[in-house]
């Protein structure tokens, strides 16, 4: 559905992603993972239409999409959230997923009804009429999710929708990302929480420095040396094996 | 602008055909010379503008109401007390310093309750509250004061240049270097430099933003003072005098680069050059229009090259 | 809420106000009402843009001048007639409305900026009309006084005030009209957050330019009927800086972004100036240092203006012990 073809992103002489190539299969969930400051936001960026890559391509649907601003891509079906989150602060919860519905129903009546069933399937509903600004964090990354999906998507970007959540506020909203896709949208997702990710995705591409460094199934990736050694440092494969070799 | 006109009109004396304007290399030099005197001055109130701008973040819009009002201060002072222009700066530069801080302080911060667009909504409040009140007080008669100085005048064989500008410029760069020194090497320097940078880190290290933001709005106004002393003796006041500086500053503060003392110098000096030059070919009303023509083209067509950071 | 409910309470104050000339008859009284409406279209075509859109111009004269010198030029040098040079003022303010927005908005100029530049485009038409030959000039420009309705001129006061209400019932429709809309919803997305907008597929420059194109044309509505009713111009009047201030300060003293913030607040301004120039006498500026406090005022205390401080006040009235629970803002409406 979506393609990555050979994108590099330079921010004057630091290069934040550098030839990076991937797929997204259509129905499925995606994970890509990595470091900080591997370039995944950035990744995250060009492929919504935040920032225009200094080489390469986005496709959606082999249509080339690079030069689209993001509104534009929003209404070719692709919905992104915010890592850090941007909720319309004056507004109430109910306007604010309305105004994602409107990319669909012109009809003000139309969109506010949206908005209340997709609050409904986020968890939001005794928030309706709350002001956004008076959510907590955990209120605020719904309402980002709530906000993409009322422009009924066919691929959604997820980034770090569950970062500063607690262990239960994750075990909720696991659940509902699964939702989302069992209902037919494919999801992209950038994930600092490694087990989640691991749980949901069924291909997971890996981010260092900028560059792809690993990718398969979750398993698969769990286990690659090269990755090991992105998130816990140089040598750091080497030892686990021998201290498995030790154990075993 | 009208400081500049005084030296257009002695210019003009000299035109021989003022259909084809070609004029001799010493008018032209006279005219830049004039220019950089009088950019001195707005340097020093663009000066204000940028410090305020370069810290706080925020455009004051009442900078303009605030100049008015300490050229006022220095015609009531000669008025009523006879101090001389450049006594005056003696009280009224502290004054004004304190001015400045109790604005910002009691004013603007509280009332704006942090949030940019309110910062400019309460600016605007105050410089159209100081202007009418000015007017209210000192009607819109336009007043000068007399100093047996106003006339005398420093002779360079190709150009003759009036003392009090020659003065103005010299306290310009003079308080130019000050006020650079002051950032640079005291601690109150430090403290405005880290909270220009870094707002939350500096509150982190114990650095008391709230004071540190209206000591800036202090200096911002403090220099304000100093140009109305420098001014009052060749230049008139009126209550809508410092509108006509104010944008002629946010005019070199963008051309400078928001926030960069150099580029308030630097720009300040250019600025009163062109005004100058272009008075003395396209006549007083179009060289007018050229402050502002210059102003919307830098921000419509090269606002990243010129300025450091937009808001 | 049903279209009913939405758009009653305009048609009762309205109402309420068309009685008024004929209760009314001081000559002084209706003047200063009419010069009221008048601000207040002015304060409702920036609510537009700046209460709704959150881009705040200082330099609406701009639009109000086009408007008003539009009206008056094409009488004065071509002989149209009133009604169609009026619509042509609209046209020619929404046009450069749009000229200016497309300049800066492209241009990604917003907060300060935004008002810098606004507030320089007004300053150089001010010193162009000024300058200029078509324009009278420094001397100005005079409607030559022909009573006929058929001229835009009218033999009593109250009707003149009548038509200012029309306009203003204009303006209020309106304003509720893109407040119920998908263009207002993507407008106040847009003041909120623009990166958020963009990601829900809201185009901000398109949404911007609507707005003060919609914006610059109310104003200059409001200039038109200012030549019609005093049938004089110049520079200062049109392109001066008292009608940008007023037009930004009545909206927030009234409430910004919201349909009868202007109005109230025009109201509330033009009282509160009258009243102290009654007060302490003719004193030049008095008026404004009023209204500079006030806009000072207004963004310390009650940042949702004299409406919702209102609007609080009767909350709190009526049910002195619950708290403010607000209803469902969209309650009529079942999915």
């Amino acid at each position: 559905m979506l393609r990555v073809e050979h994108v590099t992103r330079r921010f004057g002489g630091l290069v934040a992603v550098n030839d990076v190539s991937l797929t997204v299969a259509p129905g499925r969930i995606t994970g890509l993972i990595g470091p900080n400051g591997a370039g995944k936001t950035t990744l995250f960026a060009v492929i919504a239409g935040f920032v225009a890559p200094s080489a390469g391509r986005v496709l959606l649907d082999d249509i080339d999409v690079t030069a689209e601003p993001p509104h534009r891509r929003a209404v070719r079906g692709i919905a992104r959230t915010f890592q850090v989150v941007q909720p319309f602060a004056g507004l109430t919860v109910r306007e604010n997923i309305a105004v994602g519905a409107h990319l669909r129903h012109r009809a003000r009546a139309e969109a506010l009804c949206r908005a209340e069933a997709i609050a409904a399937e986020v968890g939001l509903s005794a928030a309706l009429d709350e002001p956004a600004a008076g959510l907590t964090v955990a209120g605020r990354k719904r309402l980002e999710l709530a906000r993409a999906l009322a422009t009924e998507p066919r691929l959604l970007l997820l980034d770090e929708v569950l970062a500063g959540l607690n262990p239960s506020e994750i075990r909720d909203m696991i659940p509902v990302v699964r939702g989302l896709r069992d209902r037919g949208i494919t999801i992209l997702m950038v994930e600092h929480v490694m087990q989640a990710v691991m749980a949901l995705s069924e291909h997971i591409y890996v981010l260092a420095e900028g560059r792809l460094i690993a990718e398969g199934a979750p398993e698969t990736v769990a286990r690659d040396a090269r990755v090991i050694e992105a998130y816990l440092g140089h040598g750091a494969a080497a030892r686990l094996d021998r201290a498995r070799a030790g154990h075993g | 602008m009208p400081f500049a006109s005084a030296a257009r009109a002695a210019g003009r004396e000299f035109i021989s055909n003022p259909v084809a304007p070609m004029f001799s290399p010493e008018i032209v030099a006279t005219a830049v010379l004039n220019g950089l005197l009088t950019g001195a001055v707005y340097a020093l109130v663009a000066l204000g503008l940028t410090l305020v701008y370069g810290v706080l973040h925020i455009i004051n819009f009442a900078h303009g109401a605030l100049l008015t009002a300490a050229m006022f201060a220095v015609l009531v002072l000669k008025l009523w007390l006879g101090l001389d222009p450049y006594v005056a700066m003696v009280p009224l530069v502290p004054l004004f310093f304190i001015i400045g801080y109790a604005l910002q302080r009691f004013v603007i911060g509280p009332a704006s309750h942090g949030n940019d667009a309110n910062i400019l909504l309460v600016t605007l409040g105050l410089s159209i509250l100081i202007e009418n009140l000015l007017l209210a007080i000192f009607r819109s008669d336009t007043r000068t004061i007399d100093v047996p100085y106003a006339f005398m005048s420093i002779d360079l064989d190709f150009a003759l240049l009036a003392l009090p500008r020659v003065i103005a410029f010299g306290v310009s760069v003079v308080v130019a270097a000050a006020l650079w020194a002051l950032l640079a090497l005291t601690d109150t320097g430090k403290a405005i430099r880290a909270v220009a940078k870094e707002k939350l880190g500096a509150a982190l290290v114990g650095i008391d933003v709230a004071h540190v933001y209206a000591v800036t709005f202090g200096l911002g106004t403090a220099c304000l003072a100093v140009a109305a002393c420098l001014l009052m003796p060749t230049f008139y006041v009126s209550p809508r005098a410092g509108g006509a500086f104010v944008f002629v500053a946010f005019t070199i503060v963008v051309l400078g680069g928001m926030g960069s003392i150099p580029g308030a110098l630097i720009g300040g000096l250019f600025i009163g050059v062109v005004e100058s030059l272009s008075g003395l070919y396209f006549g007083e009303s179009l060289g007018q229009i050229g402050i502002f023509a210059i102003f919307i083209a830098i921000l419509l067509f090269r606002p990243t090259g010129l300025f450091g950071a937009r808001a | 809420m049903s279209r009913v409910a939405a758009y009653l309470p305009i048609a009762a104050v309205v109402a309420l106000a068309a009685v008024v000339p004929l209760v009314v008859t001081s000559n002084t009284v209706i003047n200063f009402l009419v010069f009221t409406l008048i601000v207040a279209v002015a304060a409702q075509g920036w609510n537009l843009l700046g209460g709704y859109g959150g881009q705040y111009s200082f330099g609406h004269a701009a639009f109000f001048g086009t408007g008003a010198y539009v009206t008056a030029l094409l009488q004065t040098q071509a002989g149209w007639n009133p009604w169609a040079t009026v619509l042509l003022g609209i046209l020619a303010g929404a046009a450069v409305g749009a000229v200016i927005g497309f300049l800066s908005f492209r241009s990604g100029l917003r907060g300060s900026y935004f008002a810098l530049i606004t507030l320089a485009f007004a300053e150089v038409f001010r010193i162009l009309a000024n300058a200029a030959g078509i324009t009278g000039g420094a001397a100005g420009v005079l409607i030559r006084l022909d009573v006929r309705p058929e001229n835009f001129q009218f033999a009593s006061r109250g009707t003149f005030f009548w038509v200012g209400l029309a306009v203003v019932a204009i303006g209020l429709v309106l304003t509720r009209a893109i407040e119920r809309s998908r263009f207002g919803a993507h407008l106040v997305a847009v003041r909120e957050n623009e990166d958020a907008a963009r990601a829900l597929g809201v185009d901000p420059l398109r949404v911007k330019l609507l707005a003060i194109t919609l914006s610059a044309g109310l104003t200059a509505a409001s200039g038109g009927l200012y030549a019609q009713y005093f049938l004089f111009l110049d520079a200062g009047i049109a392109y001066g800086a008292w009608i940008s201030v007023e037009a930004l300060v009545a909206p927030i003293i009234g409430g910004i972004g919201t349909v009868f913030g202007p109005l109230v607040g025009a109201v509330v301004l033009q009282g509160l100036g009258h009243l102290t120039g009654h007060l302490a006498g003719e004193i030049p500026g008095i008026s404004l240092v009023v209204f500079g406090a006030l806009l000072i005022l207004a963004v310390a205390f009650a940042p949702d203006g004299a409406t919702g401080m209102a609007g609080r006040l009767w909350r709190r009235w009526r049910r002195p012990a619950t708290p403010t629970t607000t209803p469902t803002a969209t309650g009529g409406e079942r999915c």
